[in-house]
């Protein structure tokens, strides 16, 4: 089944969110008037990303890094070699660039093209699973939590972020991945909030224990909740309108057997 | 006779009154008007204004009401007014409008304040090709693994009874919970 749908509707934070919480493998397409972007996962880490007509070529993305010369690419040129491992073997070979400048070089590429993506407001979407990766580049496993904070550091449209946390009299709880925090990069701000998070305070309360404004403490909670480090609890009950019963209206236990006995047998 | 109430909410054009028409014994009874903003009138000719109302005899002695809220907030003054004395409800969510997810979630959220009821999530039209998973659908809301986001097609009997039993059985569970 593909996941389809707008940047608009569904922003690249939340979409990053869901591809890591699903554990998901396969290829995200967004294409909009900026460009078109593809993203490749597997079991929920981003493994590749290009955008537009830059392939994510090794070659590419080592000259523009500045790690290689053209001219020292010419040597290989007569053997055409289309995997990027090879090349990657070569050039290592060669002496003209480590391991390490490699992945550092695949990683900074990658992350370039989620910042850009993160800016798009709009833009078509597609995630279609179980697809392989692009065949001949080399696949650099990036966790998701630490960009998925990264884009929530970035939304600067207030308008969106009280549209994605517009009740802000709601307790918020940890996880139950503890882990998951120790693998994120957390600001000195995102740990204060982290802090006062026990299940019980509402983010209002953290608010204001922190001495935070609103859009800070909406923007960091943002964060951390699409990272899939922290959730929300329920919503504190409104009180009932006098004379009716919160819930049921006192209905029995028998009741509702009935109705269970009814439907399955329906 | 004793009466009992499940609401059915959700978002414009998510399926709500056809849920209700599917499973009801008496021919729905509908306040809808015709679509006057061109952006809706897209998407369906008419919606409903106040609520829909179905019924089902269980026995003699017993009936259940479905009562269905209209999905623009335009008319919310409605949802806290359907949602008294309710025993639990069902929020639809139309798989097909990744749009609509974030207005799905807040009207959750309305509701579990007006009563903590127990309450599952129908992942709607899933019969069409464009339909997210609702295990997707579940990250996409917010909602924890605890919470019931079921596959649905609102036009199945089969399907709208599933729906209905899993909610039941939810209420059963909370009552079970709440003697120990």
């Amino acid at each position: 089944m593909a996941l389809k749908g707008n940047l608009r509707d569904f922003n690249a934070t939340q979409l990053l969110n869901l591809i890591h919480l699903a554990r998901k493998t396969g290829t995200l397409t967004v294409e909009s008037r900026n460009g078109t972007a593809q993203l490749c996962f597997k079991d929920g880490k981003l493994i590749y990303a290009a955008l537009d007509r830059q392939d994510g070529r090794l070659a590419d993305v080592l000259i523009r890094a500045g790690k290689l010369r053209p001219e020292q690419l010419k040597a290989f040129e007569a053997a055409q070699i289309q995997d990027d491992k090879v090349l990657g073997l070569k050039l290592i070979e060669a002496g003209y660039v480590t391991q390490q400048d490699i992945l550092a070089s695949l990683r900074a590429q990658m992350l370039d093209v989620v910042y850009r993506l993160f800016a798009w407001n709009e833009g078509a979407f597609r995630f279609e699973p179980h697809l392989q990766p692009v065949q001949n580049r080399i696949p650099v496993p990036l966790d998701l939590e630490n960009l998925i904070m990264e884009g929530a550091r970035r939304l600067r449209e207030i308008e969106r972020l009280k549209e994605e946390l517009p009740d802000l009299d709601i307790p918020v709880r940890l996880t139950s991945r503890p882990e998951a925090i120790r693998k994120v990069q957390l600001s000195a701000e995102e740990w204060r909030v982290i802090s006062q998070i026990n299940g019980r305070h509402t983010i209002e309360q953290i608010m204001r224990r922190l001495n935070m404004d609103e859009i800070q403490i909406r923007r960091i909670i943002y964060g951390l909740l699409q990272a899939g480090l922290i959730e929300l609890g329920a919503p504190p009950p409104a009180a009932p309108p006098a004379g009716v019963p919160a819930r049921g209206g006192g209905v029995s236990r028998s009741v509702v057997e009935k109705l269970i006995n009814y439907f399955r047998g329906l | 006779m004793q009466a009992v109430k499940i609401v059915v909410t959700g978002p414009f054009a998510s399926g709500k009154t056809q849920f209700i028409r599917t499973i009801s014994e008496i021919e729905v009874v509908s306040t809808e008007r015709r679509i006057s903003t061109p952006g809706e009138r897209a998407i369906k000719d008419q919606t409903t204004v106040a609520m829909d109302f179905g019924r089902i005899t269980i026995d003699e002695g017993l009936v259940l009401y479905l009562f269905g809220t209209p999905g623009q907030r335009r008319f919310d003054f409605m949802w806290e007014i359907l949602a008294e004395g309710m025993l639990g409800f069902i929020v639809m969510v139309d798989s097909t409008r990744p749009e609509t997810f974030r207005e799905a979630r807040n009207i959750l959220d309305t509701f579990r304040r007006y009563a903590q009821t127990p309450f599952v999530v129908a992942a709607n039209k899933q019969d069409l090709e464009d339909a997210w998973d609702p295990e997707d659908i579940r990250i996409a809301l917010r909602l924890d693994g605890r919470v019931k986001v079921l596959p649905c097609v609102a036009t199945r009997r089969s399907s709208v009874k599933t729906v209905v039993l899993e909610l039941l059985y939810s209420i059963l569970e909370e009552m079970s919970a709440a003697r120990e």
